[in-house]
């Protein structure tokens, strides 16, 4: 097999948020570092992004700090995050988002000309820096900006298909090139996995064609441990009509600037059940929460603003009782904001002009005039590579990640706007400690036999000859996770995915690919399935073993929530004979002083 | 369920042509739906870049009934469903496989614009102070998603070829970003004339009409600039007084 060799002493795998920050720093530490893209440079899913990066700068409400956002980031995580993550998050993420700004981004303003912050489910105070409702593309526009005029190599569309590794370090990767279908091999000291989601698990997702969990797989097949994967975000709002646009997300910054959810009967049922930890800070009447989007530092947030996995189970409770829309899911009104402020139409299209677009014209519907029509759709993996909180290494010495694809910053839910502000700050420190780990150790031997195996492996479909097809294997797969590893799990329908899946491991095993190597989608979509096989598995098994109801998993079976659970994290790791073993990791101590900030925060 | 036909460019090397491809059609259908369909029962190895399949990414770019468009936001009920609908890669660059181009000229272009460079701190904390209003403008600019159909339809690119001297309308909008942004401090005129080529514009407004996320390149962008480079370069008081200097 013939392939290309490229040297670097960091390698950043994915080229969203997270990975391009991470590059940034391990560029500027003065190391050399390549980065690969699976997509174009910029076309990554934090693009997606919509409503903004939280961060305590406390511009428009000077009562917050980072203990604040460290407070609420573990309520929304319901204490099974990683809390030393979570405070390094709160710390950090102000200087995060103020260096964005240095570097060229153009957040929207405070009267007094300052970078404005809006209010979102599950932030005590208005926290959001944003950019109407793209704010994504705004950050990763301007971190590929910055990153381009750094010396950074970038491959882009590019797919690794193993990680390399020797005397169990990270050794680099193997993957090939899409336009010519080529074999490349980057030989690097320290590596860093910033690959996102898993989204495309399930058949209704806000998620792109991208998000099928490679970095998870990856790391895990080279032996590092993966922590909290039965931790599913299901977002509340999807579209869902039509059906080709069904899981494409509506951002909560419209709930966050005076949204309304509202079941067939016309009820904001939200106001039905609000969790005991929040009860003392959601309003408990219309006006109230209508008064705190407005800004009233006075009034209590409304319910439409508690957390998502809250929000999405009070959605699936209207529904199955027969109280949801006519089309499966319930209202989103922001229209009716105008029988409170004049001009209201004009307010909409200014603060949410991609929803109003995307609803315009992908559903003939005009938000200033008439409700959407929404539902869960599965948006977000809290679970992830385990890594060390301060430096994002794995279990894998060298090997390191950040963003979506790592574990612990959120626990069993994650905050609206949590996820840009975690890849800055964790994309930033995998950089710095990816380029100490490389200035420290040589890059380690390079193992013909591993990149041998990785790439023979990568073709083998071209050699099958059966009927199976993997597009038919991916949609089969999708439809087992939707419906038997969805929102609501119970043992026995899990029992079934998992046997299940070892099926669609098999069917996948003989899929077929037609045609040759350049540019062909049949063979990507039969590689990434058995990514999403690996990352579907370790989601059930995990889910299987939390025999509770906590954040986005929820279980029929065990509806509660169980103080002991409180007290570990489920592990999953590969064992020596290849199947997936899975074990109950103790959460450490917390230390007093940020125990004390808990208890004040209450 | 409609039938409808679509007329898809394939090509393998150097030789292609379009084929027909049957596909179910449903409510609320997109052309990118139509393709997944195609790939997914008929054509397994369809060359189409995609992502986000709702107009924020610009990857699936395309010239739909010969006119360019991001596939994930053309409805089907917007296109005469009676007759074949035909979808071709754009054909201002070169072409990869397919429905795919080759775009990485864009992407060259990008590295010769002077970067960012931020001014002095307006407070003691390192930060900024700039009104909503003196930035609405940049922000127009960077709702920009990168689908370079504006450079696609870009005469000066697509009928004459002139990629060494012509940084295209893209790009000019990126020059205008930064140019008036209130943050930055640095100077992009003379580039503008020298390098970027902006005075071989002239004002067709295409770019403007394709432009997925409505910017007004042309009136809000390269006139502006146009008018710097003149102001900077072809005013008659600036000219003798450089005349008298040099």
């Amino acid at each position: 097999m013939d392939y290309e060799t490229h040297e670097y002493d960091v390698l950043v795998i994915g080229a969203g948020g997270a990975g391009l920050r991470a590059a940034i720093e391990a560029s500027a530490a003065g190391v050399r570092v390549g980065l690969l893209c699976k997509s174009l440079l910029g076309k990554a899913h934090t693009v997606m992004a919509e409503g903004g990066v939280a961060a305590a700068l406390a511009n428009v409400d000077d009562r917050d700090s980072w203990k604040v956002h460290f407070a609420d980031t573990m309520r929304g995580g319901q204490n099974v995050n990683n809390w030393r993550m979570a405070e390094l998050h709160a710390r950090e993420a102000p200087d995060r988002v103020r260096e964005l700004e240095a570097w060229g981004a153009v957040f929207d303003r405070t009267p007094d000309g300052r970078i404005l912050q809006r209010n979102f489910g599950g932030h005590r105070y208005p926290r959001l820096a944003h950019v109407g409702d793209r704010t994504g593309l705004e950050l990763i526009r301007t971190l590929q900006d910055q990153g381009v005029h750094r010396g950074i190599d970038v491959h882009m569309e590019f797919t690794v298909v193993a990680l390399l590794t020797s005397d169990g370090r990270a050794a680099g990767a193997v993957g090939y090139e899409r336009e010519r279908g080529r074999f490349k091999v980057f030989r690097a000291a320290a590596v860093v996995i910033a690959t996102g989601g898993a989204g495309r698990a399930y058949k209704i997702t806000s998620n792109s064609w991208e998000g099928t969990g490679d970095g998870h797989s990856l790391a895990y097949h080279a032996g590092a441990e993966l922590m909290d994967m039965e931790f599913i975000q299901f977002h509340p709002t999807g579209m869902i009509w039509p059906p080709s646009v069904q899981g494409i997300l509506v951002t909560e910054g419209v709930r966050g600037e005076g949204g309304i959810l509202l079941n067939s009967e016309g009820r904001r049922f939200m106001f039905d059940s609000i969790p005991e930890p929040y009860r003392n800070q959601t309003a408990d009447n219309e006006d109230e929460g209508w008064r705190y989007t407005q800004g009233d530092k006075n009034a209590r947030r409304p319910p439409e603003l508690l957390t998502r996995d809250h929000v999405a189970r009070c959605i699936m409770r209207e529904v199955k009782a027969g109280r949801g829309s006519p089309r499966g899911g319930v209202f989103l009104d922001i229209s009716w904001i105008k029988k409170r402020l004049p001009k209201a139409e004009e307010i909409i299209r200014r603060k949410l002009p991609s929803m109003y677009h995307q609803f315009k014209q992908l559903a003939d519907i005009d938000i200033t005039k008439e409700p959407m029509e929404v539902g869960p759709t599965t948006h977000y993996i809290m679970g992830g590579v385990r890594v060390d909180g301060d430096t994002q290494m794995s279990t894998v010495p060298g090997l390191f990640a950040a963003g979506e694809c790592a574990a612990g910053i959120n626990g069993a839910n994650r905050l609206g706007g949590n996820s840009l502000s975690d890849l800055l700050v964790f994309g930033k420190r995998a950089g710095e400690y990816a380029a100490q780990f490389a200035r420290e150790n040589p890059t380690a031997p390079l193992d013909q036999a591993q990149v041998r195996a990785g790439a023979e492996d990568a073709v083998k479909p071209f050699g099958n000859t059966g009927p199976e097809n993997p597009y038919a294997v991916q949609a089969a797969l999708q439809e087992t996770m939707q419906s038997l590893v969805g929102i609501v799990r119970t043992e026995s329908e899990m029992q079934e995915a998992l046997a299940e899946l070892t099926r669609l491991t098999a069917r996948a095993s003989v899929a077929a690919v037609t045609g040759h190597r350049e540019y062909n989608p049949g063979w990507h979509t039969a590689i990434d399935l058995r990514h999403l096989l690996t990352v579907s598995e370790a989601i059930a098994r995990s889910a299987i073993e939390r025999k509770e109801s906590r954040g986005g998993h929820f279980r029929e079976d065990y509806p509660d929530r169980m103080p002991e659970f409180a007290t570990f994290n489920i592990v999953t790791r590969k064992a020596t004979d290849g199947s997936m073993e899975l074990r109950r990791v103790p959460i450490p101590e917390m230390p007093p002083e940020l125990k004390r900030i808990i208890e004040e925060q209450k | 369920m409609a039938k409808a036909t679509f007329k898809v460019w394939r090509s393998d090397g150097d030789a292609g042509g379009y084929r027909d491809y049957g596909v179910d059609t449903v409510p609320g259908m997109v052309v990118l739906d139509a393709i997944h369909q195609i790939q997914a029962t008929q054509a397994p190895d369809l060359a189409v870049r995609w992502n986000c399949k709702a107009g924020k990414c610009g990857s699936c770019s395309a010239e739909i009934n010969g006119s360019p468009k991001l596939m994930c936001m053309t409805r089907l009920n917007s296109l005469p469903m009676d007759e074949p609908v035909t979808v071709e890669p754009m054909r201002a660059f070169p072409l990869v496989k397919d429905l795919v181009t080759d775009v990485s000229w864009n992407f060259r272009v990008k590295k010769t614009i002077a970067p960012f460079v931020a001014r002095r701190a307006d407070a003691p904390d390192g930060t900024w102070r700039v009104q909503q209003k003196d930035i609405d403008r940049v922000q127009e600019f960077r709702k920009c998603i990168e689908c370079y159909l504006c450079q696609d339809v870009c005469h000066i690119l697509r009928d004459h070829t002139m990629h060494d001297e012509f940084i295209g309308p893209r790009f000019l909008t990126y020059v205008a970003a930064l140019e008036m942004n209130p943050i930055d401090a640095g100077d992009r005129v003379a580039a503008l004339k020298d390098q970027h080529g902006i005075g071989l514009c002239n004002i067709t407004r295409c770019c403007t009409k394709v432009c997925p996320e409505h910017i007004t390149i042309t009136e809000n962008a390269i006139i502006p600039l146009k008018e710097r480079v003149v102001d900077q370069f072809y005013d008659p008081v600036t000219k003798l007084l450089r005349i008298f200097r040099s």
